[in-house]
């Protein structure tokens, strides 16, 4: 179908400053080209212009809790894990106006959004590209589909990169979802580094994914490339910080409401909300309409988080009053409930959660604890079941 | 204009910073003017009207006798009493006098320590009277106070989180200090600055005193990791917001 371009499936290696040329394409085509780039001492998501803004020859190193950027010995442009952002701030932003209103005399005017911008994504990893797979779900299917969203997410591009790291706090082997990417991008990049070798091999995943690879010098791949490229990513499968045991997880955590645990962890707990924040799949959201002086009116929706205690808000009070409640919620939501609700496990295995919480709960230790003790529990009667 | 809501602007003991911050709207003053008659605002215009007031703005705290009756009077002409700022929230710094003796801190000041009559300690506007609604923050932030202004005049609950400063961080993209190595308390911190201490770098100072449910011990023992000795710890709980029992409590659980 693909007249003036490359057919899905396609595999083809571009050298190092081709990954400045496919920057330069997407923005000829309109994108807005967000990519990984280094800030205050991390690598975050941001507008690129070039190669020269990608985050070339450094690493980050991350345990729960903890996380620093250092210099690698190559001059990789992808050899890190993911950050403290997510591909979620662009599709799902955190602040949204939904629309505004101008009152003159007695009559009121509504101003629609236009949300017209078009995002390519340069550096989405498998868990990522697994994330707004999970929001996809969330946002345009049912009865009720999120209209901005789906007009965003229609209007992506999304260029995934296969992950030569691991990070210390990752887990997507566990989860299923990486650390190769599978479906869902338009092109993916593995970058193969060896000796004064620094290419990549890309892989056409859609008609305009293969026309934009049409447009940049290349090469076909090799089996020698394809061979290097898994080589990549199975080392990498093998490195994973963190696991997570999935086996009947879904059942352990609704049959385990009362485990002491849930005080354990409610003991260190900030409930300040930067897990739900992080996550790449959390989505919920609080609607909150503002009037100004002058006449003017708007209605806001911002991240909302299931630790607030606004969030379990109805009539008489909160529901969920302490830490404990909010962190059971939260936990059985993402790894059981979510399962029950959409199809799938609402964690991908990127390790946010993990590394960006300032006191370091670690949610596949406080699985794993739960496993380790659940027998425990029933037997002292405080297991529902 | 009959319809008219009338504003009143009091200063108990406080640094007037909060006040100013009305008159920093700047952009917004003449709306807001336009919106209210500003009926008794000393700090602004020497026009000064009798009340009974519509709302009244308050800001600092109780550290005499004289003004624990004072604030009884505003509370009587005001319909609606919010307090702006840490001082008149939660005692403000002058509530360090709490943890000592008041006595000591006058004589050291002061060449004639017989001329000052005052409170052993400084206390909210809550100890005091019914309060409506509480603005933090040292000082507050002009944003929250004109979204309370607009809310007011349209009969609507103020769009104020009580989450922490870390959701105002998440918002901005800020990259969180605390899991790079420097000691935070946005984590039981009420929101409303803007995240503006992490934008740049630094650990938050708590100005808007403790959030909804503070979980100040784990933050404490996490400070204790990063390096902070018990009495950064101590200090750091003790500044603007220092007599908010969250914070009071957590301060005194750290010697010197």
């Amino acid at each position: 179908m693909a007249q003036d371009g490359l057919s899905v499936g396609v595999k083809a290696v571009i050298g190092r400053e081709e990954i400045g040329a496919l920057i330069a394409a997407l923005s000829a085509r309109g994108w807005r080209v967000l990519g990984p780039r280094v800030r205050d001492g991390a690598i975050i998501y941001d507008d690129v212009a070039g190669l020269d803004d990608l985050p070339a020859g450094w690493t980050d190193t991350q345990e729960a809790g903890r996380y620093r950027i250092e210099r690698r010995t190559d001059a990789a442009l992808f050899g890190y894990a993911v950050g403290p952002h997510s591909w979620k701030r662009f599709l799902h932003p955190p602040v949204e106006r939904l629309w505004q209103a101008r009152r003159e005399g007695d009559k009121v005017t509504i101003i629609a959004e236009k949300n017209d911008e078009k995002f390519a994504f340069l550096g989405v990893r498998a868990c990522e590209l697994a994330a707004i797979m999970v929001q996809d779900r969330v946002f345009m299917e049912g009865p009720y589909p999120d209209t901005a969203y789906r007009k965003r997410r229609e209007n992506t591009f999304l260029i995934a990169v296969n992950c030569g790291e691991a990070g210390g706090t990752c887990f997507c082997v566990s989860m299923k979802t990486g650390p190769k990417a599978q479906a869902g991008f338009d092109l993916a990049l593995t970058e193969l580094i060896e000796g004064e070798r620094h290419e990549f091999l890309v892989e056409v995943g859609s008609e305009a994914g293969g026309a934009v690879l049409a447009d940049l010098p290349r090469r076909p791949a090799a089996p020698e490339d394809i061979a290097a490229a898994e080589a990549v990513t199975a080392r990498t499968a093998n490195a994973m910080g963190r696991t997570l045991e999935t086996e009947g997880l879904k059942e352990l955590l609704q049959g385990n409401p009362e485990h002491p645990r849930w005080d354990d962890v409610a003991q260190r707990c900030l409930a300040c909300a930067n897990c739900t924040m992080v996550c790449p799949t959390c989505f919920c959201t609080t609607i909150a309409d503002v009037s100004a002086l002058d006449g003017t009116a708007e209605r806001v929706r911002k991240w909302d988080s299931c630790f607030s205690l606004d969030f379990s808000y109805i009539h008489g009070g909160s529901v969920r009053k302490e830490t404990k409640s909010r962190y059971r919620q939260w936990m059985t939501h993402k790894l059981a409930h979510w399962i029950d609700q959409f199809g799938t496990s609402g964690c991908v295995g990127c390790g946010r959660c993990i590394t960006w919480c300032p006191v370091g709960i670690d949610i596949t230790e406080e699985a794993a604890s739960i496993r380790a003790d659940s027998g425990k529990c029933q037997e002292g009667g405080n297991g529902r079941a | 204009m009959a319809g008219k809501k009338r504003l009143a602007v009091w200063k108990f003991a406080s640094c007037d910073g909060c006040q100013l911050s009305l008159l920093d709207c700047e952009d917004e003053l003449l709306a807001v003017a336009e919106a209210v008659e500003i009926a008794y605002f000393p700090e602004a215009s020497s026009r000064m009207a009798k009340g009974p007031y519509d709302l009244s703005l308050v800001e600092g705290s109780i550290t005499t006798e004289h003004d624990a009756l004072r604030i009884r009077k505003v509370r009587r002409q005001s319909k609606f009493l919010v307090t702006i700022g840490a001082c008149a929230t939660a005692g403000g710094i002058q509530s360090l006098r709490n943890f000592a003796d008041v006595a000591e801190f006058v004589a050291a000041v002061y060449a004639s320590p017989h001329y000052i009559k005052t409170l052993a300690t400084s206390t909210p506007i809550s100890d005091h009277v019914k309060v409506d609604f509480e603005l933090r923050g040292c000082p507050i932030n002009k944003t929250q106070l004109l979204e309370l202004l607009s809310a007011f005049l349209a009969g609507r609950k103020p769009v104020i989180s009580a989450d922490s400063v870390c959701t105002e961080c998440k918002q901005r993209g800020n990259i969180c200090v605390m899991v790079q190595g420097i000691p935070c308390l946005g984590p039981v911190t009420h929101a409303g600055c803007g995240a503006l201490c992490p934008a740049c770098r630094r650990g938050c100072y708590g100005c808007f005193g403790p959030t909804e449910n503070p979980n100040t011990a784990a933050l404490a023992a996490e400070w204790q990791k990063l390096g902070a000795a018990p009495r950064d710890i101590r200090r750091a709980f003790r500044t603007f917001n220092a007599a908010a029992p969250a914070f009071r409590t957590e301060s005194e659980a750290h010697g010197e």
